[in-house]
């Protein structure tokens, strides 16, 4: 148990008299990549906000490396540092360049100098083929340029897990490989990473382990291989045949 | 665009004819355009607007920024930051519901008669601190409407990068206000240009009052043209800019969504 890097433990959370999470469970080891699928609305997006305290929750707890990051010993900084989050809509600052946006929290959140900042920032760009667009602004771009920015910006602190919510549900279909290519790249290099996804033939090919939720509740959860090929929920199977009906795997 | 300048001119043209042609014209030219009245109280006017003018700059760029702080006083969140917010929406609504020629008076005559040690007592002094006082809860009303209008999907990510709430306001939040309703603070200041005027009530000496007082001795109205020619001078240019600028910043965000 202590290869945890995240441990949710009945994690409950209502929006209202609305209960989106009920007393979820989930753990994600070192080097693990976990899609989180399900219908909108079944609370993917939630449990994800919820991990780096977008969201607060009602009742449970959240570890990271067997810290409660809703106390003393998990400062919001120390927090935000070690968990990015990369959202659906890019969330880039329009009023800045792509380095300005990639630098920022290094700089005034961390106290990190301009000039090391600029030096990652370089390396991460030019690793994900976005080398020539530090001094653009994001309205310059294309979503998918976009979005690799965004991940890039995530990844400037160093994290220790990578939050994903949907970040390629807003791109044109041809945008959304080099985005995914960037995410696989990251799990060759051993990034932890939890991600919301309906890209289910991306969830097969590259979690190493995937969560079915449905209202609320994780249903379902197991290797990919297993999960799509032989779900055991009467609930996920559902899933999966509306999505295979749909075309989408 | 010919034929608009073409008819532009004829009816123009007709309305001065018509006008120039009347029996009244005559007294109505002395009354209100006569060139040797202007001409007479021109140096003096001229002098009372150069005074309204620095008025208008100094008291535009405290208002600028007192009104910032009223507006981020008032987005805090949190039980602790309570008393800034209940402060910041007491002063703006006091000072939005109550008329500026009444804040002028108060400020200008009930605050030097006073006559407490160590502050200044000058009508020009308090009288400015009332149009501060006036406009900027006015202004921060409109920064407010700015930050607002900034997608929380902004706040949320500067959040999720670790930045405080100050930093989200300062680094992500206020640039893209400030952005958003910078039409609006030049309309502001618009307004501001003309109503320094009113400070001539408690006996500033600006380019009302000097005309008023060259009425008073000659009943001639021709300075208080003299003085709205240069008002309109000042304005109608920064008018015409802000014009401009909406425009094209509006055509700058319909580029962006396509």
């Amino acid at each position: 148990m202590t290869t945890r890097r995240v441990e949710v433990e009945n994690l409950t959370k209502y929006y209202g008299d609305n209960l989106v999470l009920d007393r979820v469970n989930l753990g994600v080891g070192i080097h693990e990549v976990v899609c989180l699928i399900g219908a909108s609305g079944s609370g993917k997006s939630t449990l994800l906000r919820c991990i780096n305290r977008l969201v607060d929750y009602d009742d449970g707890c959240i570890l990271l490396d067997g810290k409660d990051i809703d106390s003393e010993e998990m400062p919001q900084n120390e927090l935000r540092k070690r968990i990015g989050i990369v959202f659906q809509a890019y969330n880039l600052f329009p009023h800045m360049t792509v380095m300005d946006n990639i630098t920022l929290a290094p700089r005034k959140v961390h106290g990190i100098d301009r000039a090391e900042t600029e030096e990652r920032a370089r390396e991460l760009l030019d690793l994900f083929d976005m080398g020539g667009y530090a001094a653009s602004y994001p309205d310059r771009l294309s979503g998918g340029q976009q979005q690799r920015v965004a991940i890039v910006r995530a990844m400037a602190t160093n994290p220790d897990v990578l939050l994903l919510d949907e970040v390629t549900a807003a791109l044109d279909p041809e945008l959304i490989g080099g985005v995914l290519a960037v995410i696989r790249e990251l799990k060759a290099e051993g990034m932890t990473m939890v991600i919301v996804t309906h890209e289910m033939g991306f969830a097969r090919d590259s979690a190493d382990r995937v969560c079915f939720l449905d209202a609320g509740r994780i249903v379902e959860e197991s290797p990919p291989d297993k999960l799509f090929a032989e779900p055991e929920n009467p609930r996920t199977r559902q899933f999966l045949q509306r999505i295979i009906e749909a075309g989408r795997l | 665009m010919l034929a608009s300048v073409a008819s532009t001119g004829v009816v123009f043209g007709l309305a001065a004819w018509w006008i120039g042609s009347s029996e009244y014209w005559p007294a109505v030219q002395n009354q209100f355009f006569s060139g040797e009245a202007i001409r007479e109280s021109f140096p003096a006017v001229l002098r009372g607007f150069w005074l309204n003018l620095r008025v208008w700059v100094i008291a535009q760029i405290v208002i600028l920024f007192v009104a910032l702080v009223l507006a981020v006083m008032r987005s805090l969140h949190g039980p602790i930051a309570a008393p800034f917010r209940i402060a910041a929406v007491a002063y703006i609504d006091f000072m939005r519901g109550v008329p500026a020629l009444l804040l002028i008076l108060l400020f200008g005559f009930g605050v030097p008669a006073l006559q407490l040690p160590g502050l200044p007592r000058g009508a020009l002094f308090w009288g400015s601190v009332a149009m501060i006082a006036g406009y900027a809860a006015y202004t921060a009303e409109v920064y407010r409407a700015g930050m607002e209008a900034v997608h929380d999907s902004q706040r949320a990510a500067a959040r999720a990068l670790g930045l405080s709430q100050w930093q989200t306001l300062r680094y992500a939040i206020i640039p893209q206000a400030i952005r958003n309703v910078l039409p609006a603070l030049l309309n502001g200041a618009v307004s501001l240009q003309k109503d320094v005027a009113l400070l001539s009530v408690i006996g500033v000496r600006d380019a009302v009052r000097e005309a008023q007082i060259y009425t008073a001795r000659t009943f001639n109205y021709s300075s208080l043209i003299a003085a709205a020619v240069l008002f309109l001078i000042a304005s109608v240019p920064l008018a015409r800019f802000t014009d401009w600028y909406a425009r094209r910043d509006q055509e700058r965000r319909l580029q962006r969504t396509l």
